[in-house]
């Protein structure tokens, strides 16, 4: 068992880097391209290389704020969330690592998420829907989740990811936005590359939504089923988590600012009804396996 | 020839005692804190049970034996020493606080008493960290005890005077699950 936990950390970690590397290889192609198109030369080439590893430098460190501010959490002031406030220290001392940061999303459904590159600087995060909700345990049980989650480092693979998708979702609109905009001008040379420029787009459009979606399912489904064994394990009781899913479960609206770029970073799918390429496990599924366990 | 493998296994065998000797000065360290974590949060419950006791005692004058009861418990708590004796006496001051809670329930008005809620959760948070450093604990001071029993490392055990921790007694009711609430 603390074998495969270290295994795990490092697995993530790994992962983390390969996915960085693999992806700015590929914006780095598609800036080549565009380099090339317009003649900006060596200099831009350069440039563009230079942007990218400022761009995976700001994306290790900062990724927990893009991820926290992009769906609008506030810190969670110590006076007015007494409890979670609590609780998420309770848990800490569980797990074992320094209490994070604790943020609260004004938004009805019930749910949460932990993010940050390594448990000294982690935040945690949950609607104010899930506090309305839940008793003392249930919050208890899904605090523990997240603290699993940071224990193990999937936060800094899950939030990098993020925040790499929600570029290559921004980069598609602009060069798809950019085809309409170049549509209306005469000049050949212009509608030549421009005509490439919507091909790269095009591309992006349709193939990079389902690699990504893909590789975050395939990472993204084992480990909510870990979490939840593990964040069981760490304070000895499955029952609040599991009764915590169940009320989650039981919500039917979908979140207000729920995004392709953040679907994966929360407990429970932001989106309701969503069965292809889901984020998550069935919520029955996780439940019924957390009440099959016995401390 | 003879003389230089002398020589190494002396060298050899000074280097494992030292390691040995250093990762018991680590693992006693350990031990100490945490014990000093359960430490603070008891301290942190003593301070508490004081103002809850007056606060209930605004509402529910007739349960005096209750009120007693955990008062008792708490000086006795508080001048216990040694892990397996404190915790034995805060073990049962617990169990003093639940009736305490229990006999809460009967009057809606302290239910509804902002201080005495802001108390309950306070309480219920020291109860949970000191049943989650508790955990921690035994388990540091497991390793500790395994680490003196086990062979040669328990030859430089002896040399150092090592003896057993004590563990922090689980209570009965709680024996593999630690949620506590009131």
């Amino acid at each position: 068992m603390k074998k495969t936990l270290y295994e795990l950390i490092s697995e993530n970690k790994r992962k983390t880097f390969l996915f960085l590397i693999i992806f700015s290889i590929i914006l780095f192609l598609i800036g080549f391209v565009i380099a090339y198109l317009f003649e900006w030369g060596m200099t831009g080439i350069i440039l563009i290389a230079v942007i990218l590893i400022i761009y995976n430098i700001i994306t290790y460190y900062n990724s927990d704020k893009i991820a926290l501010m992009s769906v609008g959490a506030r810190l969670a002031k110590e006076e007015e969330f007494q409890v979670l406030h609590n609780v998420v220290e309770e848990v800490s001392i569980a797990a074992g690592i320094p209490k994070p940061k604790v943020y609260v999303m004004y938004e009805n459904q019930p749910n949460a998420f932990a993010t940050g590159r390594n448990p000294q600087n982690a935040s945690i995060c949950v609607t104010t829907g899930l506090l309305q909700m839940m008793n003392r345990s249930e919050l208890q049980g899904v605090v523990a989740h997240e603290m699993s989650h940071i224990k193990n480092y999937d936060i800094l693979l899950m939030t990098v990811i993020g925040i790499v998708v929600g570029l290559i979702v921004l980069l598609r609109d602009i060069l798809l936005r950019g085809m309409w905009f170049g549509a209306g001008r005469r000049d050949r040379d212009r509608s030549n590359s421009s005509a490439i420029l919507m091909i790269i787009g095009l591309i992006l459009a349709i193939i990079s939504p389902i690699l990504v979606a893909l590789i975050r399912a395939a990472i993204s489904r084992q480990r909510e089923y870990l979490a939840d064994a593990d964040g069981a394990y760490v304070v000895r009781n499955p029952y609040g988590l599991a009764s915590a899913l169940e009320k989650i479960g039981g919500y039917s609206k979908p979140m207000k600012v729920a995004s392709d770029a953040t679907a994966h970073l929360f407990i429970s799918s932001p989106f309701i009804g969503q069965k292809y390429f889901s984020t998550h496990p069935p919520i029955e599924d996780r439940i019924k396996r957390l009440k099959s366990l016995a401390f | 020839m003879v003389g230089w493998i002398i020589l190494i296994v002396v060298i050899v065998v000074a280097l494992w005692f030292v390691g040995t000797y250093n990762m018991f000065v680590t693992l006693r360290n350990r031990v100490k804190n945490a014990w000093a974590q359960i430490d603070v949060q008891l301290k942190r419950r003593y301070d508490l049970i004081p103002n809850l006791v007056e606060t209930v005692k605004g509402y529910a004058k007739h349960e005096r034996e209750v009120f007693e009861k955990v008062t008792e418990l708490r000086t006795k708590a508080m001048s216990a020493s040694g892990p397996k004796e404190v915790g034995e006496a805060n073990n049962m001051l617990t169990g003093a606080l639940k009736t305490l809670f229990a006999v809460a329930e009967a009057y809606p008005e302290l239910k509804a008493n902002e201080n005495f809620l802001k108390l309950q959760e306070e309480l219920t948070n020291t109860e949970n960290k000191i049943a989650f450093s508790r955990q921690f604990y035994n388990d540091i001071v497991m390793r500790y005890n395994m680490a003196q029993e086990k062979i040669p490392a328990a030859l430089v055990a002896r040399v150092m005077g090592l003896t057993p921790s004590e563990y922090y007694p689980v209570p009965e009711e709680e024996r593999g699950n630690v949620k506590v609430s009131f």
